[in-house]
């Protein structure tokens, strides 16, 4: 679609192979380390880094500690209040669901061009956050058939269902449960994506408007520009709002696999 | 009409949807203070509720522009 000269906003999600390993493959298919992979081991390293600084386990903890040891207890108080003291195994799982994704968003919107290295934020792909969802869908299928055996399939008829709907409401409720893995997925992908787009129209606002003489630049430019720093501002809020909302919908499908209704 | 100038005014479209989900994160956000300065010791309680009625309200909007991208980078 973009013409010479025009800035792409779809060009930052292009997935490149990285550090000359474009011809690696397993039986015919092509695997390269690209730089979505560079930057989920970015994420993985840098969370490691996080949890293993706070883990110092001393009985008046120093700040780090303190920082580790809320985001813990943060998730432990959202299994707690969801899901309930079955909830208490899941804390790993979700602590790490909740934090790698919250470290890949906010990763990706940090300001790394100014110093020439460009910032790829892998949750704005589908094929990401898809893996993440399935994993999370996964896990509630094989713990609700583990724990209820068949009976798990009660789960689509909710109690006080009256008789003569009983045609329909297993129906609605077999849709909305296959469409949690898309839902889960395509909302962390798309709220990822709709920022960044936004943010590079706003950029190609700026430079344009720039470009075609003071007189723009002041009038189209500046606001866009003042525009973007609170965009800025707006999708550090929603890399959190989605990290916590991936989490939160987890724990409740976890819950509905625990407890049936 | 061209089918390229319909797929861009379709996309246009679908930016109807985005507004009208920022009606519904709005409306979301707004009865939960509403009712949360009502009575702030339950606030607290309900904040799990709050997103994920947020949750499901920019669901929709996002979708919208999932359209609109499609219309014009993939269709």
């Amino acid at each position: 679609m973009a013409e010479a000269g025009k800035v792409d906003p779809m060009h930052q999600f292009t997935i490149e192979p990285m550090f000359g390993t474009d011809h690696w493959e397993i039986a015919g298919y092509s695997i390269p380390f690209t730089n979505s992979a560079l930057w989920m081991a970015i994420t993985t390293v840098a969370l490691f880094l996080f949890v293993w600084g706070g883990m110092k386990r001393q009985l008046v903890p120093g700040r780090w500690q303190m920082a580790v040891e809320s985001m813990t207890s943060f998730v432990d108080n959202l299994l707690a209040a969801n899901v309930g003291p079955a909830g208490k195994k899941y804390v790993p799982y979700i602590f790490s669901l909740f934090m790698f994704i919250l470290f890949a968003n906010v990763l990706g919107l940090l300001p790394l061009m100014l110093v020439g290295v460009h910032p790829f934020t892998f949750t704005s792909h589908f094929s990401a956050t898809g893996v993440l969802a399935i994993m999370s869908f996964a896990i509630v299928l094989i713990v609700g058939f583990w724990r209820h055996g068949f009976h798990f399939f009660s789960l689509f008829v909710p109690h006080g269902t009256p008789l003569w709907l009983i045609w329909l409401i297993p129906v609605i409720e077999l849709v909305s449960f296959l469409v949690r893995p898309f839902s889960l997925a395509l909302r962390l992908f798309v709220a990822m994506m709709a920022g960044h787009v936004l943010l590079e129209v706003l950029s190609s606002f700026v430079i344009d408007s720039m470009n075609s003489g003071a007189l723009w630049g002041t009038v189209v430019g500046l606001p866009s520009f003042l525009l973007m720093i609170a965009i800025c501002a707006l999708e550090i809020l929603v890399a959190g709002i989605q990290a916590y909302v991936f989490a939160l919908l987890t724990s409740l499908y976890l819950n509905d696999a625990e407890n049936l209704h | 009409m061209e089918p390229a100038s319909a797929k861009l005014i379709g996309a246009g479209l679908a930016a109807i949807g985005a507004g009208m989900a920022a009606i519904g994160v709005g409306n979301v956000f707004g009865s939960f203070l509403e009712s949360a300065l009502r009575n702030p010791g339950a606030a607290d309680g309900q904040q799990g509720r709050l997103f994920i009625g947020f949750a499901a309200a920019e669901l929709l909007g996002l979708l919208s522009f999932v359209v609109a991208m499609i219309l014009i980078f993939v269709a």
